[in-house]
């Protein structure tokens, strides 16, 4: 599972430049749910990634792995776990086929992001090809490097609108020794309290979540650290706490059963409440220490962002039967730089036009 | 070191539309007169940040106090065309807040409020002047503090570290500025005010809070910072170890991170550096030593506890000559004193000294190490070699006399074939103190012109009249064609496009 077909993806941009045809950049294709589609998208040629895989290079005592884009993000977590290290955002895959080239492009993080970091946060350096299919490195395999903008980091999260993921060089760190979930029954109220007074002691917590009237807390570190720590919160401990971190992750906990539509709220951790007049407790998965929440509501789009504004957080409809992904909008001079940015890698518009936001 | 910089800014000269005398009269309209300087003797003080060597007198420097009144100067300096650096405290030691002949120096330096420390959120919200260490002071009484310790943490503002990604000793567990920031406020070129990032931890649309980090004032004003805080751990414990030889050593780091353990700190230094700093603050050093290990641990009491025994015999493992454990925090702060004095104490070995700031993949030490030898040996220049282990940021001193004439350009080669020896082995050559005026050659070794051209696209996209710190971080592909600071490629000569002279 090693192919470079990096000029053949280079060709495919460079015509599609000149003719002036807009490309959907596919890869796993697990995360098609995400961004929207419209009608450029929908009559676009493919620009498909997958095959454009391998581990390129990995020195687990640098703490660095760099991969072609195509390579399935569970080749590389099986390899970082056979030398007990991991990626630290504990990016969901949403599917088999998820690659580490889209993990990176949607730039979404898991259950430890609170404590951890984002995949932004660990992402290195990486290789594009630029909507006028020049194949440029950014940033590199070393940890601190201020040479340049940091263009790298700039592409997680831009869905492939600034630029085609080659290759990308990620920092990843040991697993930790032991872990532990322990579990509370409270409100939400009281689940807030908790853990926002826990984060201000040096406890190793690791993630943090709260549905259904429970709070679980995960505590991970060297053992003697993790023991002492669970004499100090109490709960109960929660058996099979990874199969449960997992399933959340990958939603696939009763709460994520499709049918209503899927917010994701991300919002300043202690928010008491959010449209309390709309949506029940019931309707809310709190993650990330009470600052990412997630939303089962049919309540418009407009008041659930406008509501997420009020609170400086943003709101995206994650999910939806029917519907597309809707993110927030920008202010209109965010928006403006976001659209000069766009112009600066790709100024014929052909890189996932749309997916993102309509105008970009 | 003493550098005339007018020659090194020819090529990017932003001319103003505006007389001298009606920028001052027009800045004076709103800024008091005290706070908008243009006597030679009162612009002395701008004329260089930490790299001294590089000095310039800017035409106006300002100081305003409000938000308003700095979006009133960028629309005054757009509209008439006139070249802005913004500049904290003055301790970069890249040349990144050196003046511009023609331009404003504007000085963010009375924007010195602690606006909000939310020990709830584990945030402050700060403005640019703060200091950094001010930010951890204040969190104190919540048991927080701000990562992020540049060892100019009681000068450096917290705005220049923004613009510098700024760097420090706890980067390996703790990450660097841009890991720790949630939100900042910026002022464009326009003059318009724009907040990037929000109350939680990410934000709709592209990552602008990590181009902004680290953009060294090229794409717009930083004007508020809101920053995380962490628990301050419980307990932090300094191990010191000694070997009779530095690949043992750099063998030693890798062995520490393959055991699982992420020191919070991970520092080496060299012979020539161990003797200087023992020297000056009497560390109680092993002078018999080629190289020394200080290896910080942190964390709750038992995490600490036990990784200090596992660190301890992975050391004698990696062959060192001897392994001491700071028996208490006053003997963790002497241990710690001879690093943190290292490169004052190396100054007192040498009239002049020139430091470096390369980052190289780890195990490229050895081969690095060998080649900055044998380069002093041509050059004939003493180096020390002060080393952030854990995450491969090399900081080499080169001793010299800027008294011995061709001294000072000899230091300057040499160093930049430091660099470019950092950029060979897959490294780069800046780790934390940045491109500025300083490295601004270099950087036309580490990307080729497709890359510099997006840089410039990027940059563009902010500010496409250039009038934001001009010259400085990215050059023109003209400039490096120019230098003959040739990075070449499968044979080619990059910038074929180009005229040579």
């Amino acid at each position: 599972m090693n192919t470079d077909i990096s000029l053949q993806l280079q060709q495919q941009v460079e015509q599609a430049c000149e003719q002036v045809s807009p490309l959907r950049i596919v890869c796993g294709n697990s995360k098609a749910f995400y961004g929207s589609m419209d009608e450029r998208m929908a009559s676009a040629e493919t620009l498909d990634v997958s095959e454009h895989r391998g581990v390129l290079s990995y020195e687990p005592t640098e703490l660095v792995i760099t991969a072609r884009a195509g390579t399935l993000l569970s080749d590389i977590e099986k390899l970082l776990d056979d030398n007990g290290q991991m990626l630290p955002f504990e990016p969901p895959a949403y599917g088999k086929t998820a690659s580490i080239g889209g993990t990176i492009a949607c730039n979404l993080s898991g259950p430890a992001r609170a404590w951890s970091g984002a995949a932004r946060d660990f992402l290195l350096g990486c290789k594009i090809i630029n909507g006028r299919g020049e194949i440029l490195c950014f940033g590199g395999e070393v940890m601190k490097n201020v040479a340049g903008y940091d263009v790298s980091r700039l592409m997680a999260g831009a869905m492939g609108t600034l630029g085609v993921l080659l290759e990308v060089s990620l920092k990843v760190l040991p697993k930790a020794e032991m872990q532990s979930t322990q579990l509370f029954h409270c409100s939400s109220a009281e689940a807030l309290e908790k853990i926002h007074a826990w984060s201000q002691t040096p406890l190793p917590i690791s993630a943090s979540s709260f549905h259904d009237s429970t709070l679980r807390l995960r505590l991970s570190g060297a053992t003697k650290a993790v023991k002492a720590a669970i004499n100090s919160v109490g709960g109960e401990t929660l058996d099979d706490a990874a199969q449960y971190w997992h399933a959340l992750k990958e939603q696939e906990l009763d709460f994520f059963r499709p049918g209503s539509p899927l917010w994701r709220i991300s919002l300043a951790s202690d928010a008491r409440s959010f449209l309390p007049d709309l949506a029940a407790d019931n309707d809310f998965l709190y993650e990330w220490g009470g600052a990412l929440r997630w939303l089962k509501s049919g309540v418009p789009a407009d008041s659930i962002q406008q509501a997420a504004a009020e609170l400086e957080g943003h709101a995206v409809l994650f999910r939806h039967p029917q519907q597309q992904t809707v993110f927030q909008p920008l202010s209109p001079g965010l928006l403006r730089i976001h659209n000069n940015l766009k112009r600066a890698f790709d100024p014929q518009n052909i890189l996932n036009p749309g997916r993102l936001y309509p105008e970009l | 070191m003493d550098r005339d910089t007018t020659n090194m800014q020819k090529a990017e000269t932003i001319e103003p539309w505006i007389s001298k005398t009606d920028l001052i009269q027009a800045l004076q309209e709103f800024i008091p007169d005290e706070s908008v300087l243009y006597d030679e003797e009162d612009l002395k003080p701008y004329e260089c940040d930490g790299l001294s060597a590089y000095h310039a007198m800017p035409l106006i420097a300002v100081l305003p106090e409000t938000i308003e009144q700095v979006q009133r100067i960028l629309v005054l300096c757009h509209e008439h065309h006139v070249a802005v650096v913004a500049r904290g405290a003055g301790t970069g030691l890249s040349g990144g807040a050196l003046p511009h002949e023609h331009g404003i120096l504007l000085s963010l330096a009375k924007f010195r409020e602690i606006i909000e420390i939310n020990p709830q959120r584990r945030i402050a919200r700060v403005q640019p002047g703060v200091r950094n260490l001010a930010i951890s002071q204040a969190a104190d009484q919540y048991g927080l503090y701000y990562a992020p310790d540049p060892s100019s943490q009681i000068a450096c503002s917290i705005g220049g570290n923004v613009a510098e990604n700024s760097g420090g000793v706890h980067c390996l567990k703790y990450g660097l500025t841009v890991h720790n920031i949630q939100q900042l406020k910026i002022i464009t070129i326009e003059g318009e005010l724009l907040t990037i990032g929000g109350s939680g931890l990410d934000s709709p649309g592209y990552d602008l809070l990590a181009l902004m980090t680290g953009s060294e004032g090229m794409l717009g004003v930083i004007i508020e910072i809101t920053v995380k805080l962490l628990p301050k751990p419980e307990r932090a414990q300094v191990l010191l170890a000694a070997f009779d030889d530095i690949v043992k050593a750099g063998e030693a780091v890798g062995n520490i991170i393959a055991a699982g353990i992420i020191p919070a700190g991970l520092e080496m230094m060299d012979r020539l550096a161990i003797r200087a700093a023992e020297d000056f603050v009497h560390a109680g050093y092993p002078l018999q030593a080629e190289a020394i290990l200080l290896c910080e641990l942190d964390g709750t009491n038992e995490e600490v506890s036990e990784h200090v025994l596992q660190v301890r015999e992975v050391l004698k493992h990696s062959g060192a000559i001897e392994v001491r454990t700071a028996k208490d925090e006053a003997e963790r702060l002497i241990f710690w004193a001879g690093r943190k004095a290292a490169f004052p104490a190396v100054g007192r070995l040498s009239p002049d000294y020139y430091c470096m700031d390369g980052t190289i993949p780890r195990r490229q030490l050895p081969r690095v190490l060998q080649a900055i030898a044998d380069l002093s040996r041509e050059y004939e220049l003493p180096v020390a070699n002060v080393f952030h282990a854990g995450d491969g940021n090399l900081h080499p001193l080169i001793l010299y006399d800027a008294n011995k004439p061709g001294e000072l350009e000899r230091t300057e080669e040499f160093g930049g074939r430091i660099l470019e020896l950092c950029v060979e082995v897959g490294g780069t050559i800046t780790g934390e103190h940045g491109v500025g005026m300083e490295k601004i050659n270099q950087m036309c070794v580490q990307f080729d012109s497709p890359e510099l051209q997006q840089f410039h696209a990027v940059k563009a996209a902010f500010d496409p009249q250039g009038l934001l710190n001009p010259g400085k971080a990215v050059p023109t592909l003209h400039r490096c064609a120019e230098l003959g600071a040739m990075h070449v490629h499968h044979g080619e000569l990059p910038f074929p496009e180009l005229e040579r002279f």
